[in-house]
């Protein structure tokens, strides 16, 4: 890849830390993502959907793998990472602090929040940083599948029993804030941005993608008959994009700083499952290290 | 219904029941690879289940589909084997159950690949690869847990001897299974025994662990006799088929 730097490059410490703080950051948000959408694995409503669902959230997993192994090749190993993650040290995505109330949240969460990731993600393909940009090349692939799974659920409880749309329209309306949240604080009060433009891991400021996506989203959920949940969305003809009501930024803050529905929920799951699993991987540990001594005795 | 019917009911319902299972892992693994190989199995199950419950569906010529049969049906009415429908437990609980039946699973598959039934030779032969996979990874974990720290090799033991008295169940032979083996779509499950005990013997060997101690075998999963459990597992699954009926999703 042209003007891209490799691990063995030299680079400014605060360039790689800045790398490690955002490609941790995704990595547990893959991770911590599984929690929501796996919540309704056992409840999908028919085989077809179990079985896209099961594949989805095992993709997430797979990525949150490609991404603790891009930034571990900055020097900084995923138990320490998870360390960060479990201490509340390192964030990862405010979304994954709210709940899957019904089983339109997990259309909503492929339409809109997995709809929102690409658009961050896509221009990260170019970041410049090697190993992340291909990271992120395979990641974007498998995204654009699940956006479209998600958008296929909705359109389909859309298109359903009156139930059904009213189920729609519910996780709409919880949904939309949240997704636009997820591109961060506008510019002028992100405290990051202006750098990151500028060493060329990001691309793009948080307010254009918010634009972009809201321009991509509404005529969407118009084809299938739902309603963005904004009194003040409106065509501007003259920007050739839609004006949207503010995101409530209050909310995001105390979202980030641990403060969301289900926060606690979320990192209680995790914990949990690495405290528990704990016997597990010590036990893997000494039997790889009984084998290779083994090995060594018989050579 | 229908003996084959039923023979390709029991089949799905093996598979469904174990698929629905081992996803409840999902997000709580101890590591994230077993998480993906967990999710990963569970994925092959629910596309067994799939394909046998379609076939289930078929033969019985009442109209109903995979999903119809996957989701309306009450307790009484399901014929996968009690060791499936046991909760993961701890993580050695759940590799106990996975490594018992694959290795069941496995053997099956291979025979019933080649019997003269092309619909059942046909799943079987998919299948059966990917019970390869399973019955091997279960086959790892086993030893790794055995052979690991003192902990790990307690909790294995339980895992096992919590699961034993379940592995009766899967080689007994009733009239469906002859019926199946006349109509050239069954597997002498009776015979297969043997041969799973080699298997897990080999495993168990190579792990440290001794057998678990003889136990009566509990049976009753193939004629609708289930454990506690598996009510609570399909009110979980069938929840939303329940709560909208007619609803297509």
């Amino acid at each position: 890849m042209m003007n891209s730097l490799s691990r063995k490059d030299w680079m400014p410490e605060a360039y790689r830390k800045t790398l490690v703080r955002q490609m941790s950051q995704h990595a547990h948000s893959e991770i911590v993502g599984m929690l929501p959408e796996g919540n309704w694995i056992t409840r999908a409503p028919n085989l077809r959907r179990k079985a896209i669902l099961l594949a989805k959230v095992q993709d997430e997993g797979g990525h949150g793998l490609y991404l603790y192994a891009a930034a571990e090749t900055l020097g900084t190993s995923r138990d320490e990472m998870i360390e960060a993650l479990h201490s509340g040290k390192a964030k990862y995505s405010t979304i994954f602090n709210y709940p899957t109330l019904t089983w339109a949240d997990i259309g909503a969460i492929g339409w809109l929040v997995d709809g929102a990731a690409i658009m961050n993600q896509v221009p990260l393909q170019r970041t410049s940083y090697g190993p992340y940009a291909r990271a992120m090349v395979r990641i974007c692939k498998e995204e654009s599948f699940h956006q479209r799974q998600g958008y296929e659920i909705m359109m389909h409880l859309a298109a359903g029993a009156a139930e059904q749309k009213r189920m729609a329209q519910d996780a709409l309306n919880r949904w939309w804030q949240p997704s636009l949240m997820m591109f961060g604080p506008p510019d002028d009060q992100s405290p990051n941005t202006e750098q990151s433009m500028r060493w060329r891991i990001k691309r793009d400021t948080n307010d254009a993608l918010r634009q972009k996506f809201v321009d991509i989203t509404v005529p969407q959920a118009e084809a299938i008959g739902l309603t963005v949940p904004d009194p003040e969305l409106k065509w501007n003809e003259a920007r050739g994009s839609y004006d949207f009501g503010a995101v409530d930024w209050e909310e995001f803050k105390a979202v980030v700083k641990g403060q969301g529905p289900v926060a606690k929920e979320r990192m209680a799951a995790r914990v949990k499952a690495w405290e528990e699993g704990a016997w597990v991987r010590d036990a893997a540990r000494a039997h790889a290290a009984k084998r290779a001594a083994a090995k060594q005795a018989a050579e | 219904m229908h003996a084959l019917a039923t023979h390709a009911l029991r089949l799905g319902d093996d598979a469904l029941i174990l698929g629905q299972r081992l996803s409840e892992w999902c997000g709580h693994a101890p590591a994230l690879e077993i998480d993906l190989s967990l999710a990963n199995i569970a994925l092959d199950c629910v596309g067994q289940a799939t394909h046998f419950l379609a076939l289930a569906g078929a033969l019985e010529g009442q109209g109903r589909d995979a999903d119809r049969l996957a989701f309306h049906r009450d307790v009484m009415d399901f014929t996968n084997c009690l060791l499936v429908e046991q909760p993961n437990g701890d993580f050695a609980q759940t590799i106990a159950r996975q490594f018992f039946f694959a290795h069941y699973q496995h053997l099956l598959f291979e025979r019933m690949q080649a019997v003269q039934d092309e619909r059942f030779a046909a799943i079987a032969a998919k299948a059966v690869k990917e019970t390869a996979y399973h019955a091997k990874l279960a086959g790892e974990w086993v030893i790794r847990l055995g052979d690991g720290t003192e902990e790990s090799r307690a909790r294995m033991e339980r895992g096992l001897d919590w699961m034993w008295r379940f592995t009766g169940e899967l080689f007994a032979m009733d009239e469906i299974d002859s019926a199946a083996i006349d109509a050239g779509a069954g597997v002498d499950k009776a015979a297969l025994h043997p041969l799973w005990d080699a298997r897990i013997g080999a495993v168990l060997a190579e792990a440290g662990l001794a057998p678990p101690a003889p136990h009566r075998p509990v049976l009753g999963g193939r004629i609708g006799r289930h454990s506690e459990h598996l009510g609570h597992l399909i009110s979980d699954m069938q929840f939303l088929q329940r709560a909208y009926p007619g609803a297509t999703w």
